[in-house]
């Protein structure tokens, strides 16, 4: 590991204005991306500002017919949550297949929903739930969000606070998990919000997750038409999988959602 | 430099550390608690697992300042004197090693596996040790092990 600066943040208006200080500063929670980027030097920090700590970043609470995830919350926490369970039960599946044990134990919600890889799992429960994304200083949807390939809507100096879903009426999530990383090949979030309202949400095929509008037509007309095929332009093709694999695993994946539902 | 304090086993330390340190080469240097291993270095092989408040973690993807504070378990923390702990038992009776590179990882790892699920089933199990990579063995006796630890565990909670 090369030398660096570490420092602990009160709060995350304080990490935000380190951050608009020093554009070589990066903000850190679990770091179960972060650190391994900085030791393969995949990065160039100076410094570290670690928000694992702020009070209340880690909470997790229903407030009516809505959940509210700290940014702080680990995977381990949130799949482990009996309020998560019973509010989206593919909320807290998709949590558990992140990573291993351990790096749920340290993994954030935040810090995936931020740095958005494009194989991530929890991009897909966001976008897929249409949650909104709190930062320190506004509200995002999540259709506004997520920009492609390790890209948001964050500025360089904003930091998310949490997230607020509405319920569902039924959610799933199945995924594909690459075996040597852990990983989606592709994962597929389904969500009913509304007696005809669906929402699928795609990760791992693409260069960035997405919504699958054919599917949720489909969904919406009670499975009732022929499955549809997975068309998009930009179908990951690569040494793991070529791109007409992955298309018949969204496929898959989507069928094999909905099963855990019916 | 700076100091940060570890209660490491029971014994608390303060320890002078560079805010680069990994948790794995403190334990490793200047605490010569060399029973946790580093493998591959790249949070996938699991050596250096330990418990951090409780939970499993890999050690070498943690900086030592931000476990500044922390209650850290290691290998040596669990055996009572000559007596082993009955995980490190259950490893031993039911042949979960054969080089023994990998398994202060493999029996942290259950450690936190059998903390919060006490009777695992199989598929539980693997899940478990889904971060720690055995080259040896081909899990099959480490699979057992855990199985053989959960009993004994919970024979003698009973």
């Amino acid at each position: 590991m090369y030398a660096l600066n570490y420092q602990k943040a009160q709060s995350l208006k304080q990490a935000s204005q380190a951050l608009a200080e020093s554009p070589t500063s990066r903000v850190v929670s679990g770091g179960m991306t972060l650190i391994p980027a900085l030791k393969h030097r995949l990065i160039q920090v100076d410094q570290l500002i670690d928000i694992n700590g702020i009070a209340g970043l880690k909470d997790i609470r229903v407030q009516g017919n809505h959940l509210w995830i700290g940014a702080g919350a680990t995977h381990q926490q949130v799949a482990r949550d009996p309020q998560v369970r019973a509010f989206s039960p593919g909320l807290a599946d998709l949590a558990a297949l992140i990573g291993d044990p351990q790096v749920r134990a340290r993994g954030t919600l935040g810090g995936s929903v931020a740095n958005n890889d494009p194989a991530a799992d929890y991009p897909a429960a966001v976008l897929g739930l249409g949650a909104t994304i709190v930062t320190h200083q506004r509200s995002v949807a999540a259709d506004e969000f997520f920009k492609g390939m390790f890209a948001t809507a964050l500025a360089a100096d904003e930091l998310i606070e949490g997230l607020r879903i509405e319920r569902p009426l039924k959610s799933a999530y199945a995924k594909f998990r690459h075996p040597a990383t852990g990983y989606a090949m592709a994962g597929v979030f389904v969500a009913q919000m509304a007696a005809h309202t669906w929402r699928v949400a795609v990760t791992g095929a693409t260069d960035g997750v997405c919504r699958w509008s054919a599917a949720e037509v489909h969904a919406s007309s009670g499975n009732s038409t022929q499955l549809p095929n997975f068309e998009h332009d930009g179908v990951l093709d690569d040494i793991h999988a070529p791109a007409s694999y992955r298309s018949h695993l969204v496929r898959h994946l989507y069928a094999q959602a909905l099963a855990q539902l019916a | 430099m700076r100091t940060i304090t570890l209660n490491v086993n029971g014994h608390n330390h303060a320890v002078q550390v560079e805010d680069r340190a990994l948790l794995a080469d403190v334990l490793r240097g200047p605490l010569k608690l060399t029973g946790t291993h580093i493998g591959c270095d790249t949070s996938q092989c699991g050596c250096c697992t330990l418990l951090m408040n409780g939970d499993a973690i890999k050690s070498c993807t943690v900086l030592a300042v931000q476990a500044d504070g922390a209650q850290i378990t290691t290998i040596e923390g669990l055996a009572k004197g000559p007596e082993l702990h009955p995980i490190q038992a259950a490893f031993s009776q039911c042949h979960g090693l054969q080089c023994g590179f990998c398994t202060p990882g493999m029996i942290m790892a259950t450690a936190g596996l059998l903390a919060h699920t006490p009777a695992p089933t199989e598929a539980q199990i693997h899940e478990g040790l889904s971060g720690n990579l055995c080259r040896c063995t081909g899990y099959i006796h480490i699979v057992e092990s855990v199985k053989q630890a959960a009993r004994a565990l919970q024979e003698s909670r009973a």
